[in-house]
């Protein structure tokens, strides 16, 4: 009994994971060389030119996604260490209260506040017509339809997926070993650079990890926010299943999507692994 | 407590004091803090000069505000009022990496994301010493501290002697003038703590830097250090060598806390031939050796259990004596002790050697008169 509790720790869990995501993925590979429209059912054919198609026509959008994705990640990383680092050293006894203030806006529907967005950056909405008519703007500027609104919202959105794990591992950062630094003659800066910043690279990682691969996959910012030349491949995958019900060439594109994401994480874990990091950070 | 007496030894007058200028010197140095809106008193004034090459531990109970006093020599606190100095320059204000002092931390404080090596090196890098002699200088240290072929281990890979000995070589290998030490064996069981006691000696003395200790272990500041300043309370009871302290504790809490001791109280009631008499029940009496106390003075005197003999028969000759009952007899292995309680209901503990058999003295319930030299015997402030 004792040997097989772990086992049944996990037994939830896992068969949660196994029926809503191990048998869908199954199901969607399946789907993704059968050929066939929905009016005359789809048969199992084992064509691998759904792939070729989903590359070869889509590949634009996928790069997009990349990038998108990896502007948003930095863009991120840049808002969040310093808001993370102040709630963390700085926050003193109201810690829980800035942390609540972070995550406030998830209190909201995604789409709801990515709608609100729209709004307010609407051509002549409150943000811009006001500056519009002052002749601060000039009349042709505009915000929304493109990339910068559809990274911006993607920031927005995803921010505090960023902060939080950067958040825990600088909490976890014993005060005693900043000391210990400044004692041996680090600058405050040096301190930060050499003992902090290594000591919370692990939350970075992790937050890298939580924002880049739902951003890469967003489609709710593009298609809010951007116009036809900000479409991402969660936008195209939308369109395939919902618009133009091509299941096949859809489900080939998800699964791209899927494999090149986790090529992507996996080259990133070995590169950037903590330990090689850390390495490089001690000297 | 300028006025030297028989028992006390030389050697604790002679070692410091060597250089003019002290290494550390804290002049009138108070630290308050703030808790929910209240002031708290940290440190009460303390003022107290350290000198160049000396072994110097501050001792005390929990909370007496040692490390307080430290963190503020260390430039991790400011004091609220008073000065730092250190080699005679002014230092109160100036920030921790710009004092030539090092700090042993109680727990450490490794670079757990960094080796042994670079944890060694870490104060020299940032100081931009040439790589050549880095790599000499730590792998020197390393050799002191016995941690060679250990360099690639991360901290939570080593013992917790191990990086005790890290924590050491990463602060002396900066060659500071100075070292604090932070309670830095109290992570340590018995005999680590013993060995690495004779370790940090014989370190100090290899390189010969001021040390300034923090420890509430008493056994462990007597045999260590050069002197000792005693805190209670956020203030210095005594400061004096471990002799002195031992031998003349300067007040009540000194004596209590340095080790065993009997606390009397009488009224003097004659001053003899410089010694002040001090009657107790049964015909005992307690002399106290210096003349300033008057007749009629009432003293507190104490009296450590070791110097004390057990007799069946009254001792004769200018001895303290005083009659009492054993209470209670315990075996100790190098000595036994003896609970004996005095007319007017003072218990007395009494230690015998166990030095030629281990027979006892004295049974539970026996009568008996116990005696001790005047020098043994001091009137101490409360
Ligand atoms: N940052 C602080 N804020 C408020 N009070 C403090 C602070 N640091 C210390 N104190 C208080 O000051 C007093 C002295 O503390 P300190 O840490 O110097 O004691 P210590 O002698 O080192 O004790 P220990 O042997 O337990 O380490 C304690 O009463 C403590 O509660
Ligand atoms: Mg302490």
């Amino acid at each position: 009994m004792k040997r097989l509790t772990p086992y049944l720790l996990v037994l939830p869990g896992g068969l949660w994971l196994l029926a809503f995501l191990v048998v869908p993925i199954i199901f969607m590979a399946s789907v993704s060389t059968q050929e066939g429209d929905v009016v005359n059912g789809f048969v199992q054919t084992f064509n691998v030119g759904n792939y070729v198609q989903a590359i070869g026509d889509f590949h634009t959008q996928f790069l997009r996604s990349a990038g998108y994705g990896l502007a948003g990640t930095a863009i991120a990383i840049l808002l969040a260490y310093p808001m993370a680092y102040w709630i963390a050293f700085k926050g003193g006894a109201r810690k829980s209260t800035y942390l609540l203030l972070v995550l406030l806006p998830f209190f909201v529907s995604f789409v709801l506040r990515t709608v609100s967005w729209k709004f307010m950056l609407a051509d002549d909405g409150i943000l811009l017509g006001p500056l519009k008519a002052i002749g601060l703007l000039p009349e042709d500027f505009h915000v929304l339809q493109t990339t910068a609104a559809v990274i911006g919202g993607l920031v927005y959105n995803y921010l505090a997926f960023m902060v939080l794990p950067i958040y825990v591992a600088l909490e976890r950062v014993d005060h005693r070993l900043v000391e210990a630094a400044r004692d041996l003659y680090a600058s405050r800066l040096g301190t930060f650079t050499k003992v902090v910043l290594p000591l919370s690279l692990p939350g970075v990682f992790a937050g890298v990890l939580m924002t880049f691969v739902p951003m890469t996959a967003d489609y709710v910012n593009a298609a809010v926010l951007g116009g036809p030349e900000n479409t991402m491949i969660g936008n195209v995958i939308q369109t395939q299943y919902l618009v133009g019900n091509d299941y096949p060439v859809g489900a080939a594109l998800s699964l791209t999507l899927m494999a090149a994401t986790l090529i992507g994480v996996f080259a990133y874990a070995r590169a950037l692994g903590t330990e090689n990091v850390l390495a490089a950070a001690a000297r | 407590m300028t006025d030297n007496q028989v028992g006390v030894g030389a050697a604790d007058t002679a070692a410091p004091l060597v250089s003019p200028v002290p290494a550390i010197e804290l002049h009138g140095v108070v630290k308050e803090y703030r808790v929910h809106g209240e002031l708290v008193q940290a440190v009460k004034g303390v003022t107290l000069a350290i000198a160049e090459g000396e072994f110097f531990s501050l001792l005390g109970p929990s909370g007496c505000g040692k490390t307080t006093t430290m963190r503020m020599i260390a430039g991790f606190e400011d004091p609220t009022r008073g000065t730092v100095s250190l080699h005679g320059g002014d230092v109160t204000g100036v920030p921790a990496d710009k004092r030539d002092v090092n700090m042993v931390f109680q727990s450490y404080a490794l670079f757990p994301h960094m080796n042994v090596w670079e944890n060694v090196a870490f104060g020299l890098r940032r100081r931009k010493t040439p790589e050549a002699e880095i790599k000499r200088r730590v792998g020197e240290m390393l050799a002191i501290v016995d941690l060679t072929g250990r360099e690639r281990r991360r901290p939570r890979e080593l013992s917790g002697g191990q990086q005790q000995r890290v924590a050491l070589a990463r602060a002396l290998v900066n060659r500071p003038r100075a070292l604090l030490l932070d309670e830095p064996l109290g992570a340590l069981d018995l005999k680590l703590r013993q060995a690495m006691q004779t370790e940090l000696k014989r370190i100090q003395r290899e390189v010969g830097i001021t040390f300034v200790y923090v420890t509430h272990d008493q056994s462990e500041a007597l045999t260590m250090s050069d002197r000792i300043a005693v805190m209670n309370n956020g203030e210095v009871e005594q400061l004096a060598g471990p002799r002195e302290i031992y031998e003349r504790p300067a007040t009540a809490f000194v004596a209590g806390f340095i080790g065993t001791s009997n606390l009397l109280t009488g009224t003097v009631d004659r001053v003899d031939d410089g010694c002040a008499v001090l009657a107790l029940g049964d015909g005992g009496r307690v002399l106290v050796a210096g003349s300033a106390h008057a007749a009629g003075d009432t003293l507190q005197v104490t009296v450590r259990p070791e110097k004390i003999t057990i007799s069946a028969e009254r001792p004769s000759g200018r001895v303290s004596a005083a009659r009492g009952t054993v209470e209670d007899v315990s075996y100790l292995g190098t000595y036994t002790s003896y609970a004996v309680r005095l007319p007017e209901g003072t218990e007395v503990t009494v230690f015998q050697q166990n030095a030629f058999d281990s027979s006892t003295t004295a049974e539970p319930g026996d009568s008996v008169w116990l005696s001790w030299q005047p020098h043994h015997s001091f009137a101490i402030g409360s």
